[in-house]
């Protein structure tokens, strides 16, 4: 194949399972946003679960979009699928920004963002076995790690997109930062949901353009697909024997390493560290720019070395640094073992009268300065009856922690490290997924192991850290020992059982 | 092994949550955690069953092997 033609297959894949990760990954970066909007707000902490179980939900269904696609791609083909899932992720992403809102058309608004969530979920475990399957059957078997790992740039690169746009709107509504923001809470969040019907428009016109996967297509003319794909992944004994080896010996350690290093890194900085709302996203933000190139490294590296060693270091060097890692995160932002300066403290009340009423909102802001340039504010808001009978309700106290540049370019290269690992462990996967399946059952067999282990092992990863952490509260890091086992166990079967040769033939 | 374990002891955690906080939330998240985690879990007993039978000491070479 021309030079040309392989670059411009990469890009049509890659862009497009770009704007899926995108369009899946806005979601969980607004969360509190949409928990706020779409949840009863009697009850934060139940509407931040339900938020997150809907999180998770879009995880869970994974598996099964890659079953439902996974099979139509073996039987019709591979480029119609992930046009397919590309159209339902794009439109799903697009009606969530106009769903009116809990206040206007009540327990509707939650039941339409949990479907369409769903729908979310079912494209995504479609989309990428797809894409990985499309490239590296246009690919020579000597630079398959290399092409395929442009695919294995896009996840990635879909969370940095998906934080950059955040950030970007958050901050361009007003003027005013505050009032921005507020804006942003109040409507904004929904222009990067809306923003994703062009992203999603172009990638499809560019996908459009594109021709079936050769092997495939020779295939199809010769007659030989397979008739029932689920049956001959599933139900044939030397096939399963693959499909629970790829999962229990790569795709299980791959997927907890991956939101480990991501999500659940973002999810510490900002709600244990208290890391302010934006360093702890620009953190990733900018570890995630530095880690990507790795992922193009790491693949090529394993088309000279294997792909088993590399994935396998890459858990092994996960699970014995990632408590010194978090620990140090931890300990940067703890003010309990910092001095404090106290005659530095500032100490701000504002208060803003409630229309109509003699009462007002009162808002204190103290910010305390501490070694090593961290600086803590608190913010307590509370309502200042005008009669003196009416107690004042509970404080809604929120506290956040901002690092001096030392702190912050710490936190970037710990965070760094923790994608470095990233990309050993998902740089090279693809093309070892699709060198242990046959082409006509491929897409199908390879889809469902990748998602049940990056679905449900890894995007449970923030969410049962943080179960494990209410549960075990004397621990901060107890959170850990659920990535650290699975990765254990996995780095166990992979290196006793998975292979390291490269599969010369995929054309079979 | 770890199969039956792990089933033993996400069913032992999902009860002694579900009865400490008999609330929605708990309920949804650990039935959701049994329901998906037993067929993994089963899938890692097949796993096992396989290795044991040294089902894995010589991985297949083409697809016609992995097709039989």
């Amino acid at each position: 194949m021309k030079p040309t033609s392989i670059r411009s297959v990469i890009l049509a894949s890659s862009v497009g399972t770009l704007i899926e990760w995108y369009d899946f990954y806005i979601f969980g970066s607004l969360a509190t946003v949409i928990a706020n909007q779409f949840f009863p707000k009697t009850n934060p902490t139940a509407a931040l679960l339900s938020t997150l179980a809907t999180f998770a939900a879009g995880f869970i269904v994974r598996p099964f979009g890659a079953l439902v696609f996974g099979r139509l791609g073996d039987l019709i083909g591979r480029k119609y699928t992930f046009l397919l899932t590309l159209i339902i992720m794009g439109g799903s992403t697009f009606a969530i920004g106009l769903i009116p809102s809990y206040e206007k058309i009540g327990v509707f608004a939650p039941i339409i963002v949990l479907l369409l969530r769903l729908l979310q979920g079912l494209a995504l475990g479609g989309e990428y076995g797809g894409a990985a399957t499309y490239v590296a059957e246009h690919a020579p078997a000597d630079r398959r790690g290399y092409f395929t790992s442009w695919i294995q740039t896009t996840a990635t690169l879909g969370l940095f997109l998906s934080l950059g746009i955040i950030l970007i709107t958050r901050h361009s509504l007003d003027a005013d930062r505050a009032t921005s923001i507020a804006e942003f809470n109040d409507w904004g969040w929904r222009i990067p949901f809306l923003l994703s019907i062009i992203l999603v428009a172009v990638s499809i016109y560019i996908r459009l353009k594109m021709k079936e996967s050769p092997l495939f297509a020779k295939l199809k003319t010769e007659g030989k697909t397979s008739v029932n794909p689920l049956k001959e992944s599933f139900a044939h004994k030397g096939n399963l024997k693959m499909v629970l080896l790829a999962l229990f010996g790569a795709t299980m350690g791959q997927g907890v390493v991956w939101y480990t290093g991501q999500f659940y890194a973002q999810s510490f900085i900002e709600n244990v560290c208290k890391i302010d709302f934006e360093q702890s996203r620009t953190i990733l933000i900018w570890a995630i720019l530095f880690g990507t190139p790795f992922f193009v490294v790491f693949g090529k590296w394993s088309d000279k070395v294997g792909r088993k060693w590399i994935m396998m270091a890459g858990m092994l060097l996960a699970i014995i640094t990632y408590r010194p890692l978090f620990n140090k995160l931890f300990s940067i932002a703890d003010t309990n073992n910092k001095r404090e300066f106290i005659a530095r403290k500032e100490i701000n009340t504002k208060l803003v009268p409630i229309p109509n009423t003699a009462n007002s909102i009162r808002t204190v802001t103290s910010t305390r300065h501490f070694d090593e340039g961290v600086k803590l504010i608190e913010v307590k808001t509370d309502t200042l009856y005008a009669a003196p009978e009416k107690a004042t309700l509970k404080p809604d106290i929120k506290t956040s922690k901002i690092l001096n540049d030392e702190n912050y370019r710490w936190m970037i290269i710990i965070v760094f490290v923790m994608i470095l690992y990233v990309t050993m462990v998902y740089g090279p996967i693809a093309a070892f997924l699709v060198e242990l399946f046959p082409t006509k059952i491929r897409y199908t067999s390879m889809s469902l192991p990748y998602h049940i282990g990056n679905g449900v092992f890894g995007g449970l990863t923030p969410f049962i850290a943080t179960l494990l952490t209410t549960i075990y509260t004397a621990d901060k890091l107890v959170g850990l020992y659920y990535p650290m086992i699975v990765a254990g166990v996995c780095l166990l079967i992979g290196v006793l059982y998975v292979s390291n040769k490269i599969d010369p033939n995929v054309n079979n | 092994m770890l199969g039956p374990v792990a089933i033993y002891y996400l069913i032992k955690t999902a009860a002694e949550e579900i009865t400490k906080k008999p609330v929605i939330d708990t309920k949804i998240q650990w039935i959701v955690f049994v329901v998906i985690f037993i067929p993994i879990a089963i899938g890692l007993m097949i796993f096992g069953y396989y290795a044991l039978k040294g089902e894995y000491d010589r991985l297949p070479e083409s697809s016609a092997e992995v097709e039989d």
